[in-house]
């Protein structure tokens, strides 16, 4: 309680004193009451009017501001709020008084607005806590640039550096603008943005992007975009713009909440009137279970928890770099049942590596390489870059004499004034190298050394470290088919699938075959399970329309990539594939949190109505019912935000 | 024209709710939408700034019938 009381705004001090005030005087009046005093200083009936003015203290003090905004707002034409509510059922528990044959309800009237009024003010603390802790999950905004002027370093705002300006950045202060490092070397920690606890390097040439903080040297970085285009300005907008795409749950509970309140007043009103009326019931009795109704009508805890619930899994998520666009795209990551790779980027690296060498007959595997090497050495083909860094030795340019690209083959050059032929079968048919099948998937490039075959050389695109980790967790987390879609050859796309454990395989596909292709799984998912969604996971280049076509569409590997971020729902900052499967876990677990609270909450408030219509419940059950149970679902909508590193 | 305001003083989810649907009600918005939790209005309006402003307007006083201390900072 002490922990809670120093962090309040003056406003909830001010509310809190006179709280306390007002208890102490409601104390006092109960003691008075208890004590038999009243019927001791006045005669009957005056003393009930005595025991009135006593109770009436405490409640004023306690809930006059509560009165004065439902008379405002009855002024403006807007009845039916919380106050309007309060202030009916607390006035006409006092109004009691004028039914002198019935046990008074004086005390319970001044206690519901003390109640009340203690828990409005749990929840004015606890909405400000999981703002402000949600803004503080948010604080990646840099808040200034250092830059050379004049010969002096000056702190500027990030909006006045353009691109081209050069900035200094110093140890632990966090990088303002996406750029590029001139001078320095650092390193860098990217765990705001991508949750990736292991530091970066930061050299020169090395891109940096904004919103990492510089550990351990001072960098001169070349700023490359302005800062309302920097990665850091673009995941806040983003993040920020999610509450604009609602969650369908949300809107359910928006709209629920219109019908809900006039429905409990109206059958609270009939409640209070009907059973007296027709069938001579007491009065008092049934008016006190109507007033019961009405404090138990406000939607207030499923109003406040639900989207409070989604923001804090966004924000979470956002914890460790995953972006989610919007509530709606949270809801149907909860229900991936199909997710669809584009394998390239994201199973695999994107980049080729020599895989294994082949030499055949008096030539060595080194001998092969380098000779590999050197012939490719002026092409700038992915290929043949992966040639020269697996042969990681000098490249010497003395030793090529000749070297030209033979188009759809490969290239002929002449190295150390021997003819050598590097590139596929045809080639080697052409020069009428006898070359033989392979039995290893990837890419085959074929040496020949003065007509002779001379071996090859398997160059293939690297899965990921975790990949079949991610595919693994992907179908704990409840993916039920996981489908690989590539331009690759069958036999080298099978490979992959199978080291992988992925249950489809659609290969040799052209970049425009995917958009049918995903189309086709859509429908196959709509049947299967008509709930379930379909997740298509790309690099974000080239796949856009892709993309779009999914329930959900999920980028990776999107840092500083702005195609990335403007085509998906869900953006990936790194690329590790692992992180799909934690993004559908955060999905998960925010639809669970919301679920309790909708059960939870209108549980508790169905039951109270229940009994509070046989006249069970009191007026203290149901304050309990509409603010107790709006504490507790904030309390549990914040868990939303706890998502491990 | 599309623009995101800060709301001041939005201190009740449920008012918030309403006042994003009477706002979504204005003529000449596309689009109105209030987060309760980050305290903001993103508002899509026909027309331009001058448009938007006539908009605020009338956005601001739904704001002030269900929660007179809520202001729409611009």
């Amino acid at each position: 309680m002490a922990l809670i009381m120093t962090t309040l705004t003056d406003k909830q001090i001010r509310w809190r004193n006179r709280i306390i005030v007002a208890l102490v005087l409601f104390v006092i009046a109960f003691a008075i009451e208890k004590a038999g005093l009243l019927e001791a200083w006045f005669d009957t009936p005056s003393d009930l009017y005595a025991e009135l003015v006593l109770f009436l203290v405490p409640y004023l003090v306690a809930g006059y501001d509560v009165l004065l905004k439902a008379a405002r707002n009855i002024g403006r034409g807007q009845v039916f709020d919380e106050n309007f509510l309060m202030s009916v059922a607390t006035i006409g528990a006092f109004a009691l008084v004028l039914f002198p044959d019935t046990e008074p309800h004086m005390a319970e009237g001044a206690a519901v607005m003390l109640f009340y009024q203690v828990g409005e003010l749990f929840q004015s603390y606890a909405v400000g806590k999981s703002r402000k802790s949600i803004s503080d999950m948010m604080d990646i905004a840099p808040e200034f640039a250092n830059i050379m002027r004049d010969g002096q370093l000056v702190q500027v705002d990030p909006y006045e550096v353009s691109p081209g300006d050069e900035i200094v950045v110093k140890p632990g202060e966090r990088i303002p603008l996406d750029g590029v490092v001139v001078d320095g070397r650092s390193q860098v920690d990217t765990a705001a943005l991508t949750g990736e606890s292991i530091p970066r390097g930061a050299n020169p040439g090395d891109e940096v992007i904004s919103g990492c903080v510089n550990l351990t040297g001072a960098l001169t970085v070349r700023v490359t975009k302005p800062f309302e285009d920097s990665t850091v300005s673009r995941i806040l907008e983003l993040v920020e713009n999610a509450a604009d795409k609602k969650a369908r749950t949300e809107s359910f509970i928006t709209r629920f909440a219109r019908y809900y309140t006039p429905a409990v007043v109206g059958v609270a009103a009939a409640l209070a009137i009907l059973p007296p009326l027709l069938f001579g019931q007491e009065w008092a009795d049934w008016i006190l279970r109507g007033l019961t109704f009405l404090v138990v009508s406000c939607p207030c805890a499923l109003v406040i928890s639900v989207p409070l619930s989604f923001f804090g899994g966004i924000g979470g998520a956002s914890r460790i770099g995953i972006l989610v666009k919007g509530s709606n795209y949270l809801e149907a990551l909860a229900h991936a049942e199909t997710v669809v790779f584009d394998k390239t980027g994201t199973l695999t690296n994107g980049t080729f590596t020599v895989t294994a060498i082949h030499a055949e007959g008096d030539t060595t595997e080194d001998e092969l390489l380098a000779l590999a090497a050197h012939a490719e050495s002026l092409s700038n083909h992915p290929i043949a870059a992966s040639v020269r860094q697996a042969y990681a030795g000098p490249l010497d340019p003395a030793r090529i004499q000749q070297a030209e690209e033979v188009s759809g083959q490969g290239i002929r050059a002449v190295v150390d004034e021997r003819e050598v032929l590097v590139g596929n079968g045809r080639l080697m048919d052409a020069a009428g190298a006898a070359w033989h099948d392979y039995e290893l998937v990837g890419t085959i490039l074929h040496v020949a050394v003065d007509g002779v075959y001379a071996g090859h050389i398997v160059i293939a695109d690297q899965v990921k470290d975790d990949a079949a980790a991610a595919i693994a967790a992907l179908r704990k987390a409840g993916a039920r088919k996981t489908v690989m879609l590539t331009g690759d050859r069958a036999d080298v796309a099978e490979a992959v699938a199978a080291s992988l454990g992925i249950d489809e395989v659609r290969a040799e596909l052209l970049p425009q075959d995917k958009v049918a292709q995903v189309e086709a799984l859509l429908e196959a998912q709509a049947q299967a399970n008509p709930k379930g969604r379909l997740a298509f996971v790309g690099d974000g280049i080239n796949d856009a329309p892709v993309l779009t076509r999914a329930d959900i569409g999920i980028a990776m590997g999107a840092m500083g990539s702005d195609a990335a971020i403007e085509a998906a729902d869900v953006v990936l900052m790194d690329d590790r594939p692992s992180q799909i499967a934690r993004a559908i876990s955060v999905a998960r677990k925010t639809m669970a949190i919301v679920w309790e609270n909708i059960v939870f909450a209108l549980g508790v408030k169905l039951a109270v109505l229940a009994l509070a219509a046989v006249g069970i419940a009191n007026m203290w059950m149901a304050v309990f019912a509409d603010v107790g149970v709006a504490v507790i679902a904030i309390l549990n909508a914040m868990r939303a935000m706890n998502v491990r590193k | 024209m599309r623009k995101a305001l800060k709301l001041q003083n939005l201190d009740c989810a449920n008012c918030a709710a309403k006042m994003e649907g009477d706002i979504s009600a204005l003529e000449g918005v596309n689009k109105a939408s209030i987060s309760f939790m980050t305290q903001k209005l993103m508002i899509d309006v026909d027309g331009d700034a001058q448009a938007l402003d006539t908009v605020l307007d009338k956005a601001q006083a739904i704001c002030a019938k269900y929660e007179p201390d809520c202001v729409i900072l611009r």
